[in-house]
């Protein structure tokens, strides 16, 4: 190479090669593991009701937040039995994407 | 009654039609850098050559007041001429007439010579500077811009589509660029989107500019969308008439034939690449070496730059070339540059270019984002793209050649037809590290000194398998070569392909992994 590039270090099978990264790779997410106890936002968009309170037992299928994204009414529910933990969003909340919005423990 | 009244007549009215959106309107756009519509068509082409048509068309929106607007050519202009004495069918939206909206009309000018381009078998330049579909005319705006991804769909294949952005190209728009086989977008001037960041900012509360949505850099580095990135227009017609010499004229013609020439002296090959196959080199400087006159036309230079595509000629033939670059992401294969070379494999099938591959990875991109993002969907498209492809297909097998890897990169197993390595390829499963540890996990954990053990363990692998030789056994590879004998040894395997000659089954169309 007649200019110095820096490099950096890549792990592939086993072995470790010198090489340049691009902008994308860096940039890559970490995959973290979904945490079921938390529900969250699957769209941006803006909530209009919440339907339940801190220590609240809520059953399967029963709807905690209604979120609008894309002129659409969405209801979230419950995944399971359970009760609820926490919540951190309140009508007319703004939300991006993957926000935890409520916080969930099963029966 | 004499015609030179009529003549005169004529020569106002197309004088009138010339202005565009008048004055104004054509200082306004070259603020921003741009040339007008009919500047750009001349620019590209030869001097005198262009030859316009439907200069007289009148658009048809009839409500909303805009009966009584007149609208020269309708916003957009159509021709034919020639670029290096070569006929050539030529499209550009006028975008200071009416923003160069597109209606009834002006679809059906673009249709019309694009009907032309096809029934005549020329390539077909369409230059794309619109604010999208024109409200007034409503669905008929719509069925325009069905009418024209149609054309592009039959044209694909058939005769060469080249997409220049000189501007906006927004919503729907944005297909007809994506169906053909070349994109040019020019900083700071094109800009491609399906939403706008309005109504991204409106719906989803994302705030973001438009270059940094669609802009010129964004397609040419992280969508792929866009194939040659120009800094200005000059540039990018530049581009497109060095683009224009490599390629065939249609997919019945071979590319018009240069004179040969050798490479400029360079490095000795076998100097450029190091010994160790973890440290990386730039594999352009090997192309520049085997290529006549060590020229080399890049394509999408900026996306996926682990895997490098693009045209030079051997012999004065057009050749097109797929190379791993380890000296990014140490040249593995990915999501994005198994679309990039898929595509341009198919390109080359379709127009008659033989096909060499340069090869030297280390396997696949790990990672959770590779597997989700459908790693092995996009990947098959390169196992498709070679294994359908039946112009001439040659493979030198530099350093690495590992497990899939090594099967996608044009493998004898997909029918190349002459397979090379150098004599210092590791043509195996996987790398030394990696088999090592597997085969021999036992004795490595028994080991008194693991890490020896390893070590040694690696080596004896090394020796064992990770050589050309036990590939070239079983005439996997056609011949061990020395790396000086590259350039002889592809120029003698495409000139014993000319006439390759293969039938594959009969079917309608295949069902390619998109």
């Amino acid at each position: 190479m007649s200019e110095e590039i820096k490099l950096d270090h890549l792990v592939v099978q086993g072995a470790m090669y010198k090489t340049t990264l691009t902008p994308k790779f860096k940039h890559r997410k970490a995959w973290k593991a979904p945490n079921p106890n938390l529900i969250y936002s699957f769209i941006p968009g803006t909530v209009i009701d919440v339907l339940v309170k801190p220590g609240q037992k809520v059953k399967e299928g029963e709807t905690l937040v209604l979120l609008e994204a894309m002129k659409m009414h969405n209801s979230i529910v419950m995944p399971f039995d359970g009760e609820v933990v926490k919540v951190n969003v309140q009508p007319k909340d703004s939300v991006s994407k993957k926000e935890p919005m409520i916080e969930i423990r099963p029966k | 009654m004499s015609l030179k009244r009529n003549i005169l007549d004529l020569r106002k009215r197309k004088e009138e039609i010339q202005k565009g959106g008048g004055e104004e309107a054509i200082e306004k756009q070259a603020q921003m850098g741009k040339l007008t519509a009919r500047e750009r068509i001349i620019s590209i082409l030869d001097e005198n050559s262009f030859h316009e048509y439907d200069m007289f068309v009148e658009h048809a929106a009839r409500d909303f007041g805009m009966e009584d607007k007149i609208l020269h050519g309708d916003g957009v202009i159509i021709g034919t001429g020639t670029i290096y004495n070569k006929p050539v069918c030529i499209f550009a939206q006028d975008f200071t007439v009416a923003g160069g909206s597109l209606g009834l009309m002006h679809a059906q000018k673009i249709t019309k010579i694009m009907d032309h381009a096809l029934k005549m078998r020329v390539p077909l330049i369409g230059i794309n500077d619109s604010g999208g579909a024109r409200i007034q005319e409503g669905v008929n705006s719509l069925a325009g811009y069905g009418e024209i991804f149609f054309r592009n769909t039959l044209a694909s294949g058939v005769i060469p589509q080249i997409s220049v952005i000189l501007g906006p190209c927004a919503g729907g728009a944005v297909y007809s660029p994506a169906l053909t086989d070349f994109v040019f977008v020019v900083e700071n001037i094109s800009k491609m989107f399906i939403t706008g960041p309005g109504v991204i900012k409106s719906v989803l509360g994302e705030d973001i500019s438009m270059e940094e949505l669609g802009g010129a850099r964004v397609h040419a580095q992280v969508t792929g969308n866009a194939h040659f990135f120009a800094k200005n227009e000059k540039e990018c017609f530049e581009q497109i008439k060095k683009l224009i010499t490599y390629i065939p004229w249609n997919n019945k013609e071979k590319a018009q034939p240069f004179p040969a020439k050798p490479p400029k002296k360079s490095k000795k090959v076998e100097r450029i690449v190091p010994t160790d196959p973890k440290i990386p080199y730039d594999m352009r400087e090997i192309i520049k070496a085997i290529t006549d006159g060590s020229e080399f036309l890049e394509i999408m230079e900026l996306f996926a730059p682990n895997i490098i595509i693009g045209f030079g000629r051997m012999d004065g033939e057009t050749v097109g070339f797929v190379a791993n670059q380890p000296m990014v992401l140490a040249g593995v294969l990915d999501t994005d540059s198994s679309d990039k070379a898929a595509r341009f494999i198919r390109y080359c099938d379709a127009f008659n270019i033989p096909i060499v591959t340069l090869e030297d990875l280390p396997g696949y991109l790990p990672g959770v984002d590779q597997e989700h993002a459908g790693v092995i969907r996009h990947g098959a498209k390169i196992l498709y793209a070679y294994s359908e492809a039946t112009v001439p297909k040659i493979t030198v097998i530099l350093r690495k050649a590992y497990g899939g890897g090594y099967i996608a990169m044009n493998s004898r197993h997909l029918r190349a037809d002459f397979v090379f390595a150098w004599p210092a390829a590791e043509i195996a499963v996987m790398g030394p590290e990696g088999a090592a540890n597997i085969v021999f996990r036992k004795e490595i954990m028994e080991a008194e000194d693991p890490e020896a053990m390893r070590l040694q363990k690696i080596q004896e692998y090394k020796e064992k398998f990770a050589n050309p030789y036990v590939a070239a056994a079983k005439g996997y590879i056609d011949e061990v070569i020395e790396p000086e004998e590259t350039r002889s040894r592809i120029l003698h395997a495409l000139k014993v392909s000319k006439n390759k000659n293969i039938s594959m089954p009969v079917k309608k169309h295949g069902i390619p992994p998109f």
